[in-house]
Parts: structure tokens; sequence; C-alpha cells
């Protein structure tokens, strides 16, 4: 099991009810696919926020930062990277700039 | 004495407004969601403290949250709007054909009837029912799998279900509208629908201007104690029907103009119902600036301006299609919001108004409630 850091955007933050990052276990291997299950079973409320419920796609305005990398459309199935897994740095949830 | 509460859905989130039975000054709780854009807030017939909300934008998808206690806290509930079954198209604005998505629900109807049964009106247009409160949702596809379906085509808002019209004691007879498919009864709980848009005609707009879909209604209106009375507030029009959308004719009559989205009937005088002109479809403002609710005593045709206390000067705000509301006091209260952030009350069934409140973010949607 890995501890991974995961931070969101203040809209999810105040829907999940967390504030800073949250502490996610994972089981097996760290993923995006892994990651997002994770948040999504500890706190249902952010089912569809980020990824369409049916497809898993991720919702046109959301990208994935780990530090400075977007891993927006990278497999959802590849591994993060190594930092995550060891704790040393957060997936980052973004919520894009838009609108006005 | 009895209270009023308003439930105000906004661009930028949701406001609860209370007033005791004279409705002369508000409390205004809030924003609730901030930053969310509230279509729609409705409660409960059946316990007025049971209210749902419909919460979405554009980067984090649709949320419905529900409070069991009048706003005051609110709960998270089920947000699985799924089609079912082969998707299939509508009508794209280009003629192409494009597969259903969801994007949102603009309207939420709770069950006069069953207290945990509620309905949820989508973009595209669907009619989802929940049985649980909230906490999982199911399609009617009998609606959406209608023949003229695949020629639905989306208004300039897109193809939303924004209308969901229910009798109490008669949960076979339902009726829906759509931008811009018109409107769609169903008398078996919603299982099969037909279009109801006989009496419509859409000049300029739709090749067929009597066609049998195809219009873009805007809003529908009922008297609860007689059913059979529907009103109309289409893209341009006010239109009237004696049975239950049967067939329609024009009543817009001396209004100066009858593009509009909003329409309601006064709680106890059957005859008696409100719009807000604007002046067009590409003008979404009132007419010479000057914000007048008009009233009909006589069903439609004889319209009277209502004007003290609104601005009549250098007005350019719009009034959404779920703005207008009324209460069931005597007098009858009657509210809208405007996009401009006002919501305007009157406790004298529209002879003069106010402002509960004057600068909210643009108003989606107003709500009444009167409570014990």
């Amino acid at each position: 099991m890995t501890v991974v850091r995961a931070r969101l955007p203040t809209q999810l933050r105040d829907l999940a009810g967390v504030g800073g990052e949250v502490e996610l276990e994972i089981v097996g291997a760290v993923t995006l696919a892994s990651v997002l299950e994770t948040l999504e079973a500890q706190f249902p409320v952010l089912k569809g926020t980020i990824r369409d419920r049916a497809t898993g796609k991720r919702r046109a305005f959301i990208r994935f930062f780990v530090g400075e990398v977007d891993l927006s459309n990278a497999s959802p199935d590849a591994a993060l990277p190594d930092g995550v897994a060891r704790g040393q740095e957060a997936l980052v949830v973004v919520g894009a700039m838009a609108g006005g | 004495m009895s209270k009023v509460r308003l439930l105000v859905g906004t661009r930028k989130g949701a406001f609860v407004l209370t007033s005791d039975g004279k409705r002369e000054s508000w409390q205004v709780d809030g924003p609730y969601f901030g930053g969310w854009e509230m279509y729609h807030l409705k409660g409960s017939p059946l316990d007025p403290d049971r209210i749902y909300a419909s919460q979405s934008n554009g980067w984090f998808g649709q949320l419905v949250q529900r409070s069991d206690d009048g706003g005051k806290t609110w709960t998270a509930v089920g947000n699985d709007f799924a089609y079912q079954g082969d998707v299939g198209t509508h009508m794209w604005y280009d003629g192409s054909s494009r597969p259903w998505e969801f994007t949102r629900i603009w309207h939420l109807e709770p069950s006069p009837d069953e207290p945990d049964t509620v309905f949820a009106g989508a973009q595209d247009a669907a009619l989802f029912r929940s049985t649980d409160g909230g906490t999982t949702w199911h399609e009617m596809t009998g609606l959406r799998r209608h023949a003229t379906g695949p020629a639905w085509q989306p208004g300039a808002g897109g193809l939303c279900l924004h209308t969901v019209l229910l009798r109490p004691g008669a949960p076979e007879w339902m009726a829906v509208a759509i931008s811009a498919a018109g409107v769609f009864r169903s008398d078996d709980g919603g299982e099969s629908w037909r279009p109801a848009n006989n009496g419509l005609r859409s000049e300029g707009v739709l090749p067929d201007p009597d066609a049998y879909e195809g219009h873009c209604v805007h809003k529908l209106a009922l008297h609860k104690a007689f059913p059979d009375v529907l009103f109309m507030q289409k893209h341009w029009d006010i239109m009237r029907s004696d049975d239950g959308g049967g067939t329609w004719r024009e009543v817009s009559g001396n209004l100066p103009s009858d593009f509009g989205f909003a329409i309601d009937v006064h709680a106890h005088e059957p005859e008696t119902v409100y719009v807000v002109p604007i002046k067009s479809d590409s003008e979404h403002y009132p007419p010479e600036g000057k914000l007048r609710v008009y009233r009909s005593r006589s069903g439609g045709d004889e319209w009277e301006p209502l004007t003290e206390g609104l601005p009549q000067a250098d007005c350019y705000v719009d009034v959404l299609r779920d703005a207008m509301s009324v209460d069931s006091l005597d007098p009858c209260g009657v509210y809208f919001g405007t996009t401009g952030g006002q919501v305007y009350a009157s406790s004298d069934a529209g002879d003069s108004w106010s402002a509960a409140v004057r600068d909210l973010p643009p108003v989606l949607s107003v709500e009444a409630q009167t409570l014990p």
C-alpha cells in the first residue's frame, strides 16, 4: 500500500469537505486511474466532477500535473512519477482557467 | 403568521430569502455553493423543508444537492444521469446529427404525491426520475426515444428540458417542454409521450410554421385547480390551451412584445396570468428600457402593465424562464429575478413591487414557498 498526496481545486475541496491536500492509500500500482478511483471511493461526492462517470474520460476543463509535468493526456494506466509514489510530490488536479 | 421563502438560483450560487407574511423585508442567506451555476432549486409540496438544487459548472459538471432543513444544510445526492440504452442522435444547429450528450439539469420538479420522488429535466433533452430523494436517477426513456427525437434541434440555450408539469393526485398525467422541440404530454406516467403542439405557429423560425414539433417553447404554467388550462410563453407568442395541451390558441393580445421567457398564474385566480415582455430574441431586455410585468385577468388577450416600484427608464435586464414564481398567501405574492441580480417582490398580486434584494449575480431561477 502506498500513500499518495493529491491537491484539489478549491471548489472540489469544498465539495469534499477537505482543506489542503488529501492523502490516499493506494493498493497496487500508482497510476492516474488508481489514484482517481481511490479519491472517488473516499469522497463519493467527487464522482463525475473530474472524469466522466461512464467513460472515465477526463472532463474537458480538468488538468493533471505533477510538479511542472502536465499529465492530462497521459494514459490513465501509466505509472505516475516516482515522486508521487514516494510522497515527495502531489498529484495536482487543476480546473483550467476559462471564462471570466 | 405564515412565512414566505424564496429559493433563488444564480450564475454564481444559491440564495435563500425569507420574509414574514407581510413580505416587506427580506432576510438574505447565502451564497450557497458560491461560484457554481445554480439553475434551479425547488421544494417538495409535501415537505417544504426538503429542497432540491441543481448545481453545475463547466469545469466539474453536474451535482444535485438536497436539504432536509429548509436550506440551512445541504447534502450532495446522486449525479449519475446516464442516458439509457442506445443513445441515438438529435439534430445539431447545422442540421447534422449529433449524439445525445448530458450537460446539466435545468429543472427539478418534486412530486406532489410521493415525498421521495423528484423529476429532473436535462440538457440534452431528457427526463430523469428519482424515487429515493435524488440518490439515484433513472431516465424515462419513452420521451427521448420518441419518433421525433432525431429531429429535435437545440434552441440558443441548448436542447434543454426546462419545464415539468405534474398534477396532484394524477401521476399518470405529465407534460414537459423542450427548447426547441416543443411540448410533450404523457397519459401513462411518463412511459409514452406525444407532441402537444397543435395550434402553435413559429413563422420565420420553422420552415413549416405549423410543424408537429420543433417549436421553441420557453415556459408553461398552470393553476392546480384547473389543470386543463395551460399557459405558454413561446419564443414569440403567449399561448393558451383549455384541453391540457391538446390545442393551443394565441392570447398575446395588446402586449408590447410577445417575446419573453417567464410566465406564471395567480395562486387563487386561475384566469390571472403574469408575463414579462422582452423586446426580441436578439435584444434580451424590456421594450423601451421599462421593466414591466403584464397581468391579464381574463386568461390572456387583454393585458395591463404593472410598473409601480419597477424601473421605468434605462433598464436593460432580462427575466429568464424559471425566474418567476407566486406564493399562495392572500393577496397573492408574485416574484421574479433579473439578469441584473434583482429579485422583485409584490405582496399585492403585482400592483406594486419592491426589490427584495438588488445586487445578486444574474438570477436564473426563483421559486416561492409558502410556509406555515
